[in-house]
């Protein structure tokens, strides 16, 4: 803002022209949104917006404030509803089409020059809208993905005393952190003594899950329980000796039913009955 | 400087840590478990843990060393009761106390050592 006389200008043409301007914005910002909205939200919205650009514009720093967070609380909710950025940007821009409009009827050369001041100060409002719109997906991205790893680190009891961590998807240092954490706990609330940990649903094991993997049972073992590592398939089976790593004497079974056997037979249940009685 | 009481337990020597563990602290406790053991010829040791937050690399040698002295001198040693969160800094420090048994308190600790808590079942024959 550095001319005054020429702010005092097109605040005035926003002032006087207020009725048809909006309502050109309202009609050019509804095809852009393509129906998501009804009109009449859209045009409570937008009168809202309207009136505090006038006065942002007419150098009021409180309603500039005011307008930077009104602008942030409708972008983040066009985010959360699924609009695209260019649909909920173009919303705004579609001001300066409005004003322009009406402008050139006028033929009026200085607002035409005072124009461009404006045109720049909504294109910084139509940018304000992008950033809190990418802002705001990447919280949702960052929530999702945290209601992930609380989903995808369940410990189970199997039986008294054996514990089953059905491990799926990729294991990292962020989610083996959770798992030993879970896990650990669990063994402190269940006093168990053996712990099944299946991974079946690890997609591909490398030294470095393996490494993990190890750390989960050394903590567990240095506890007082004992680990199982079960479901391991053919061909994890084959990159584990081809990688050449080593799993010590930890106990490994190829499948769960296999691994809750051995933690029952360890513990001293004995399972009677079955196909041959 | 403090100094870890030994208490004994029929068979059992049973060192209950309730103060923060200092490097001196954990030496005495050494040589004093050691003039114990010979002392009273137990067969077992259970260092219960349950109170302590923090144990940094030096502690955790020195169990592994109070360990394979007391299994020298014929006598099990059985760590009971580690935090989890214990658990997590000794194996991130890349401590895995090898040689050292463990257990989850102090009630299975005295199992492992075929010992039982006064007045508790019979020894659990289950490892025939």
């Amino acid at each position: 803002m550095t001319d005054g006389a020429a702010e005092t200008r097109i605040t005035d043409l926003l002032r006087s022209w207020r009725e048809p301007v909006l309502d050109r914005w309202v009609e050019l910002a509804f095809d852009a949104v393509g129906g998501r909205v009804t009109e009449r939200e859209l045009r409570t919205e937008l009168s809202e917006l309207y009136e505090l650009v006038e006065r942002a514009f007419g150098d009021d720093g409180a309603a500039m404030g005011e307008l930077r967070a009104t602008l942030a609380e409708l972008s983040r909710g066009r985010a959360r509803n699924g609009f695209s950025p260019s649909e909920t940007a173009v919303g705004v821009f579609a001001l300066k089409q409005a004003l322009y409009e009406r402008i050139r009827t006028t033929r009026d050369q200085r607002a035409y020059n005072d124009l461009i001041d404006f045109t720049s100060f909504v294109d910084e409002l139509g940018l304000a809208t992008f950033e809190t719109y990418a802002a705001t997906r990447e919280q949702v991205i960052a929530d999702q993905s945290e209601q992930l790893l609380e989903l995808s680190t369940p410990v189970v009891k199997l039986w008294d005393g054996i514990l089953g961590v059905p491990l799926v998807g990729t294991l990292d240092s962020a989610r083996t952190q959770v798992v030993m954490e879970t896990l650990l706990e669990a063994l402190v609330d269940t006093g168990s003594r053996f712990a099944v940990i299946d991974i079946t649903g690890v997609a591909a094991v490398d030294t470095e899950v393996a490494q993990h993997l190890m750390k989960t049972v050394m903590a567990a073992r240095l506890m007082g329980t004992q680990c199982v590592i079960s479901g391991i398939r053919p061909q994890i089976a084959q990159t584990i000796v081809t990688l050449g790593i080593e799993f010590g004497d930890i106990a490994t079974k190829a499948t769960l039913a296999d691994a809750l056997k051995y933690a029952l037979d360890r513990s001293g249940v004995r399972v009677t009955g079955g196909p041959e009685d | 400087m403090e100094r870890v009481p030994i208490l004994k337990i029929g068979d059992v020597l049973l060192v209950s840590i309730q103060v923060d563990l200092q490097d001196q602290t954990v030496l005495a406790l050494q040589e004093d478990l050691a003039d114990r053991i010979v002392r009273t010829g137990a067969h077992g040791v259970i260092i219960d843990i349950t109170a302590v937050d923090i144990v940094d690399s030096f502690i955790g040698r020195t169990f592994a060393t109070i360990a394979s002295m007391s299994r020298l001198m014929d006598s099990e040693t059985v760590v009971v009761g580690m935090r989890p969160a214990v658990a997590i800094t000794l194996v991130e420090l890349g401590l895995s106390l090898g040689g050292v048994r463990t257990a989850l308190d102090l009630e299975e600790g005295m199992r492992l050592l075929g010992a039982g808590a006064p007045g508790a079942r019979a020894p659990a024959a289950d490892h025939s």
